[in-house]
């Protein structure tokens, strides 16, 4: 019988190595997967690279990781928040490499990872500081070529999840989670609610378990863990 | 004789954003970006059924909720606490980029340091040694939806105009911006250069040129031109 389910977060990250690159859904906190991070910061890998779309807020999650000092670099979309202040310091005293990826880019990167596409052209980031160096004109239009993104591991956070490793959602948590799930050699997923084979509509299954290879039940039920207000934080 | 900017009825910034809601057609998909485009979500007409698109994975965006029905998981670009229409739909994010790149929305509202003659769009990086870069998706939209528009402060706090020749701020995208509205005007970027298309009572379109530094053509309807 195929269950992916592990006993813990901790059973499910044993093996990650130092010098992984680790996919890490979110949005800010919408989605970010806490329970797993905390997991890694207790297994000790080091010298991580770490894909997501921010920097860490606050002081916890994505943040607690930075300021273990386990992440050499980071690709994102938008470090620099109002609480960024964990990623900010490292970044202002040399301690951490930073990749700027265009947000689309990034996500369309690590689905090309997950679909098995070499490299695409992408016209987003054309004639900007963020643009490599092959370009090509395609019917008039100037695109640049971007490579897939490849995880190691992916920590995503789901609403729901059975031992096939089928997914679904909550909202706007949703986010990098699907693509992060293809474009990871190993992807784990917290969910707030296991469920029973079959339950989930398999017309509404938003990541088939094909993208899965282990799941983790948190205890902090939907919605995802209460954020303080100082946690989602406006932009800046 | 020289416009006297502190006699002039500027728009505010609640001013502007009605006035580029008044733009938006029925059945527009829209993105509105971070910071001073958000605020055009509060002026769109009643009565028009305009489709909100947020990056993070919503089409069908309502209004922030009501004190204490925040949810954590529904939030904005902005990653401000907001709502979910009936008909609203949640996407992940390369199909949320999908509809940016793809040209499937019609229109963007993005904030800008400048704006060239030529629709140059600078918005991401001051380009300072010691700033952070961070780019969100800035240039997916710029490049992506039909029509780019610019919303913002036709000068700087120091009085330098933010329409240029060329832009001196690192670019977010080449000729992506097809309008531009300020506090003073509104300017469409033809291939024949800049147009004004409105402009506040008491200033006149060389006055305006005169301000920007670039070249303005009037292109005014008749009943407005010579306001």
């Amino acid at each position: 019988m195929i269950d992916k389910i592990k006993a813990s977060a901790a059973e499910a990250l044993a093996d990650v190595k130092d010098g992984s690159t680790v996919m890490i859904g979110g949005f800010g906190t919408a989605g970010m997967p806490f329970v797993l991070i905390d997991a890694l910061i207790a297994q000790g890998a080091k010298n991580l690279t770490v894909v997501a779309n921010n920097a860490g807020n606050g002081d916890t999650g994505l943040a607690a990781l930075l300021k273990a000092g386990r992440v050499r670099k980071i690709l994102c979309s938008f470090p620099r928040q109002s609480d960024s202040w964990v990623f900010d310091g490292l970044y202002r005293a040399g301690k951490i490499e930073l990749e700027v990826v265009p947000q689309g880019n990034l996500a369309e990167r690590i689905r090309a990872a997950g679909a098995g596409i070499g490299a695409f052209y992408c016209p987003t980031g054309y004639g900007t500081l963020l643009a490599g160096d092959e370009t090509r004109r395609i019917n008039g239009r100037d695109y640049v070529l971007e490579y897939p993104i490849c995880g190691d591991v992916a920590l995503i956070k789901a609403h729901k999840g059975d031992r096939w490793g089928n997914l679904v959602y909550r909202k706007t948590a949703r986010n990098f989670g699907p693509v992060m799930a293809m474009g990871a050699k190993t992807t784990v997923a917290e969910v707030s609610e296991v469920v029973e084979l079959g339950t989930l509509d398999p017309e509404a299954i938003v990541t088939p378990g094909i993208f899965v290879q282990r799941i983790v039940k948190v205890a902090n039920a939907a919605p995802s863990r209460a954020t303080s207000g100082e946690r989602r934080c406006r932009q800046t | 004789m020289s416009a006297n900017l502190t006699n002039l009825a500027k728009l505010s910034r609640n001013g502007m954003a009605e006035r580029v809601a008044r733009d938006i057609p029925e059945g527009a998909y829209v993105n509105l970006g971070i910071g001073l485009p958000t605020l055009v979500a509060n002026f769109l007409p009643k009565g028009r059924e305009i489709f909100l698109h947020t990056e993070n994975g919503l089409l069908g965006m309502g209004p922030a909720p009501a004190k204490g029905k925040e949810d954590p998981d529904l939030i904005n670009a902005g990653k401000q606490p907001v709502t979910e229409l009936p008909g609203a739909a949640f996407f992940h994010h390369a199909d949320s980029f999908a509809m940016m790149r793809g040209g499937h929305l019609d229109i963007c509202v993005l904030g800008a340091f400048q704006v060239s003659v030529a629709g140059d769009l600078a918005n991401w990086h001051t380009g300072e040694p010691d700033a952070i870069p961070a780019v969100g998706g800035a240039m997916d939209l710029a490049i992506g939806a039909k029509r780019t528009f610019v919303m913002m402060e036709h000068l700087t706090k120091v009085g330098e105009s933010k329409i240029v020749a060329t832009c001196t701020y690192p670019l977010t995208a080449k000729a992506c911006v097809a309008r531009i509205y300020t506090d003073l005007a509104v300017i469409d970027v033809t291939t024949k250069g800049l147009v004004v298309r409105d402009i506040v009572p008491g200033l006149s379109v060389s006055d305006l040129a005169g301000l920007s530094g670039v070249p303005l053509a009037d292109g005014r309807e008749p009943a407005a031109a010579g306001a």
